[in-house]
């Protein structure tokens, strides 16, 4: 029982996985850009929404109203001051500034936070549980994450597949030259799927910041969870995204059962796995 | 009527930097007598750094490969240097070249399995093999888990009894990683794979189209790099003498000063990551106090540096006086 539950939980903590990955993914697959800062843009979100809460004393999901719009404005600006400049010659000065940007975010927000960990309290629904079977509790929070998690991978799809907005996307992702004569604006439509992907990142940070303790340098890691799930799922693909981060959270989720040291190790390792029997992804996209 | 013409390589200028650099060496050769104990250690560091930054330079500016975790095999090389001491009793010098050849080995199966990340994702993988290795020294209990050991005196002794001589062993040592940094990377471009790796540099497809193998032309310089920076990292602990996990594998200290101090001198060039480093460190010793907010400020000036002049300072220089002190392009000369 002890290991179901702990392949179950696995299952729940992949859901946020995915979430790290889909704003990921989502930039990758509009702007062919892979932003280093996302781990560190995430674990910003996290510290507003905790100021946000501070200062208003909402609900820490209801914070949600403010942080979204903040995050997707930040996004935008970020986008179209130092990252469009720089896309579109060569891979390596975007991939640069981005990295220069988490530098910035996290030495930032250890100037301004100190490096104590935080985190923010929800309530009683932090232990409020489901009974599914004999020593099988499932937390209602992390249920109520995943289905969130699903909902907005979901949402995704339908902007993209659904919306003019979308329509830009795919477009602009297709081919930048032909989009911009079709009257596209390319940096209009970048700033809007780094703006997309900024209010996904400010989900996954309020949902992190309840799920865990987090301090500034906790970006990284949730970078390398997003990224990994999106390349074990296959690119392109955001139900394989989906999945990508169930198989991590259950890799780790098995790895601690075994020895706390091999949590993360663990995933890791399914990952270089992955990469080596299914260089595509366990799901990749159909062409 | 037939235009002749000759290729060149070196100009005059390029001729009289090689004397100066030559001169410039014997001096830095000589540094352990006319300067003073902390400048020595400090020039040590020095070198690291422009060794650490020519290589990721290679990678990065010349053969599309954008790494991020290059502190994998500064860490692995400084691990290898404390089991092969500790555990071999090997001479820690000799345990520096070993280093050397153990982070080529370790690479070569790696870098396969990297390769099949698709352009930048490639840079988050290497990150990830860096967090690999991290958590896998965390694991080895003989070397101290995850809070990390110290080189035993004994073993330190050993490198030579005396302590003016001791000191002055390390500073070559770490003059030489950094020469033969340069030296390689010099005349791994002057070869003919060098013009595979321009030819790379300025167009993927273009080269492959021409019959150039990028596969194993990457596979080389992945593998030669992470050989050197391994050699360098060993040097590193061998200097600290404490080694552990989260020192070993920094990314801010092995990855971010070195991206910064590739892309503020300049990426693609040899001159840049050698003036990066020199800028590098007079910012670092004024700017020492700042602690968190010097990173801030190397990170906005390189974010300042990508937008403005993506050539970097050297790169800069370069595009306004058509100036290159190493002689690494060739150019046609029509006589007159």
């Amino acid at each position: 029982m002890e290991w179901v539950n702990a392949i179950v939980q696995g299952i729940l903590i992949g859901g946020l996985y995915a979430l790290f990955a889909a704003g990921l993914s989502l930039i990758f697959g509009v702007m062919r850009l892979v932003n280093i800062a996302h781990g560190d843009m995430i674990v910003a979100a996290a510290y507003v929404a905790l100021v946000v809460v501070q200062a208003t004393g909402l609900h820490p999901l209801a914070s949600a109203v403010i942080v979204v719009p903040l995050m997707a404005a930040l996004g935008y600006a970020m986008q179209r001051l130092l990252l469009n400049p720089t896309i579109g010659k060569d891979l390596l000065s975007p991939l640069l500034v981005t990295f220069g940007i988490s530098v910035i975010l996290q030495n930032g927000l250890l100037v301004a936070f100190t490096a104590d960990s935080h985190r923010l309290a929800a309530g009683s629904i932090e232990t409020a549980s489901i009974q599914v079977a004999p020593g099988l509790a499932l937390g209602v929070l992390p249920l109520v994450m995943f289905a969130a998690s699903v909902l907005i991978i979901f949402g995704l799809e339908l902007i993209f597949y659904r919306t003019s907005l979308g329509r830009a996307f795919r477009a602009t992702s297709d081919d930048p030259e032909i989009a911009q004569l079709m009257k596209l604006d390319r940096n209009h439509v970048f700033g809007m799927a780094m703006a997309l992907s900024a209010a996904i990142v400010a989900i996954a940070g309020i949902f992190l910041a309840i799920r865990t303790n987090f301090d500034p340098s906790a970006g990284p890691a949730r970078l390398i969870f997003g990224f990994e799930a999106v390349i074990i799922g296959g690119l392109g693909n955001l139900w394989g995204t989906l999945a990508g981060g169930i198989a991590l959270g259950v890799a780790q989720a098995i790895g601690a059962q075994i020895s706390p040291g091999w949590q993360i190790l663990a995933g890791h390792l399914v990952f270089f796995l992955v990469l080596a029997v299914r260089p595509r992804g366990l799901f990749p996209r159909m062409d | 009527m037939a235009v002749s013409f000759a290729i060149q390589r070196s100009t005059r200028l390029s001729r009289v930097t090689a004397i100066v650099a030559l001169l410039l060496l014997a001096g830095l050769i000589a540094a352990p007598w006319w300067a003073g104990r902390a400048n020595v250690r400090l020039l040590g560091e020095v070198y690291s750094f422009v060794a650490l930054a020519t290589l990721w330079n290679l990678m990065a500016g010349y053969a599309g490969l954008v790494s991020v975790g290059q502190q994998a095999y500064v860490g692995f090389g400084g691990y290898m240097l404390f089991a092969l001491a500790m555990f071999l009793g090997i001479h820690p010098l000799a345990a520096i070249a070993i280093a050397g050849v153990a982070g080529a080995i370790i690479a070569l199966p790696i870098a396969p399995l990297l390769f099949r990340l698709q352009g930048a994702y490639f840079a988050i993988g290497t990150w990830v093999l860096a967090e690999v290795f991290r958590l896998s020294f965390a694991q080895v209990s003989s070397l101290g888990g995850g809070s990390g050991t110290s080189l035993p005196a004994a073993i330190v002794v050993n490198i030579a009894s005396d302590r003016g001589l001791r000191e002055a062993a390390i500073y070559w040592t770490a003059l030489t990683i950094a020469v033969a940094s340069i030296a390689f990377v010099v005349l791994l471009l002057r070869s003919r794979m060098g013009l595979a790796l321009t030819a790379l540099r300025d167009s993927e497809v273009a080269s492959e189209s021409l019959g150039i193998d990028i596969w194993r032309t990457k596979l080389v310089v992945y593998t030669a790099v992470a050989g050197f920076t391994s050699m360098t990292g060993a040097f590193i602990f061998l200097q600290k003498l404490r080694i552990s996990p989260d020192a070993a594998f920094s990314v801010n200290d092995w990855t971010a000063y070195v991206i910064f101090i590739a892309v503020i001198g300049g990426i693609g060039t040899i001159e840049g990551p050698i003036i990066g480093t020199i800028l590098f460190f007079l910012l670092r010793e004024t700017l020492a106090d700042l602690g968190t907010t010097y990173l801030i400020v190397l990170g906005a000036v390189a974010i300042l540096v990508m937008l403005r002049a993506p050539k970097g300072l050297w790169g800069y220089f370069v595009q306004r006086t058509g100036i290159t002190l190493v002689p690494v392009r060739r150019r046609v000369v029509f006589p007159e």
